[in-house]
């Protein structure tokens, strides 16, 4: 199991250096997509159908978005020279990333192997789970019973954003 | 924005409908099944946005279908947080109180309000993706060339 | 642990793109990669070995379930990255109808 998530994982890297030094802004849109479709074989081999029902979904509607704002455009990246400003920013990004992987391997190993810990609320969920909300399906009954504060969070969430899209777009208003 | 071939117009006469009932049925089975509020609503949703993109813009009055996908999302997220509160009137005074009988599991018919939930979150998901998709071609369309 | 390392890493590769590009488009895909990063994190957290998908069969009720917690706090996180993806292209769209272009610098020095 670690070795076919490490692999789908390298998969996803690649794609992802790829499509962010791609010349073509078409590409790298596409190439986006490695990504997103990686995480749905990921999710599927730990055991989440959920999650990859979602995932599927959103990701060819976020690039069917991205290509109509990308075609509307002259499609290429018409500047690659790195000048002196580049160069600063190019050489603090890598001392960065540099210092936060050092720091985040030293804590990763306070974590346990992949597959043998369990959280803390795992047992008090799972137990009381299908006799106390009735449903079949543990997900269903956890996110809209035991966290139904969350779910109404989202719904409002969702409701601003599609509030600050419209505002944005509107070029006539009305007489 | 025109439509696409002829091909395409027809294996969306056909298939799109076929979508719609599937997202209809993750929705329903939500609490017995993989699937719940949130999957069926994208589902419905990529439907939709199926079907607008194989016939083109000029063959819907786009504006009228604006207006209403947006009473239908208000409406549908008062819904969820009127009965996420209605808890208070039967038993203690918690919110989002699960109120109704609960019966066997396993059955299409039990878990409470967890059905009613599923559904008008998938009401209110499936409205917006539409709403967001649906103000980028009304936004190209006006703007001048 | 090589799994959690190498989340990080695609987490990395997105934190480089934020800040070492000029391109509009490119930083909104940079941010989007982040974004699937932190989601397959918190899933690998709940898996446990040997364990089933949480939809409990009422006739075989005694198995070993994987933990439904994480995966309930990522369901709802697709659904927003998606609304504030499309948020961010929005402003887009708008910026290069007024500016003509897509490079931050220009739009910087520009003052309109």
């Amino acid at each position: 199991m670690e070795l076919a998530i490490s692999v789908i994982l390298g998969f996803m890297i690649l794609g992802a250096l790829y499509s962010i030094h791609a010349k073509d802004l078409l590409s790298a849109v596409i190439t986006c997509g490695i990504v997103g479709y990686g995480c749905v074989l990921c999710f599927l081999l730990l055991k989440a159908p959920d999650l990859a029902i979602v995932q599927i979904v959103v990701e060819s509607i976020n690039l069917i978005i991205m290509v109509a704002v990308v075609l509307d455009s002259s499609r290429e990246e018409s500047y690659s020279k790195l000048d002196r400003q580049g160069y600063v920013s190019a050489i603090t990004v890598f001392v960065l990333m540099a210092v936060l992987l050092y720091f985040f391997t030293v804590s990763a190993r306070s974590l346990d192997v992949l597959g043998k810990s369990t959280l803390r609320m795992a047992g008090p969920y799972i137990e009381g789970a299908a006799a106390k909300t009735g449903s079949a399906n543990l997900v269903t009954g956890v996110v809209f019973d035991f966290r139904g504060y969350d779910t109404m969070g989202e719904a409002v969430v969702l409701v601003t954003a599609v509030l600050g899209v419209l505002t944005i777009l509107r070029l006539k208003g009305k007489k | 924005m025109k439509g696409m071939t002829i091909i395409v117009k027809k294996t969306t006469q056909l298939i799109a409908g076929m979508i719609f009932m599937y997202g209809i049925y993750v929705i329903a089975h939500g609490h017995l099944t993989p699937g719940g509020g949130f999957a069926g609503g994208v589902i419905i949703a990529g439907a939709f946005i199926l079907v607008t993109l194989a016939f083109g813009s000029d063959f819907f009055k786009l504006l009228k279908k604006e207006m209403g996908t947006t009473i239908v999302e208000s409406l549908a997220t008062i819904i969820v947080v009127l009965i996420g509160s209605a808890g208070f009137l039967f038993g203690t005074n918690v919110f989002f109180n699960n109120f109704l009988p609960k019966g066997i599991v396993g059955n299409l018919v039990s878990a409470g309000t967890l059905p009613l939930y599923n559904i008008f979150v998938g009401m209110e998901v499936a409205a917006s993706i539409f709403i967001i998709f649906l103000s980028l071609i009304i936004f190209k369309e006006e703007s001048p060339k | 642990m090589i799994t959690y390392v190498l989340c990080f890493i695609l987490f990395l590769v997105g934190m480089y793109g934020v800040i070492t590009m000029r391109n509009l488009v490119k930083i909104a895909i940079s941010l989007s990669i982040m974004e699937f990063s932190t989601f397959l994190f918190f899933a690998l957290l709940g898996y446990i070995d040997g364990g089933v998908a949480p939809i409990v069969n009422p006739a075989d009720p005694n198995k070993i379930y994987v933990d439904p917690l994480p995966q309930a706090l990522v369901l709802t996180a697709i659904v927003i990255g998606l609304a504030t993806t499309a948020l961010l292209m929005a402003v887009i769209i708008r910026l290069y109808r007024k500016y003509g272009t897509f490079d931050i610098r220009e739009i910087k020095n520009l003052r309109g």
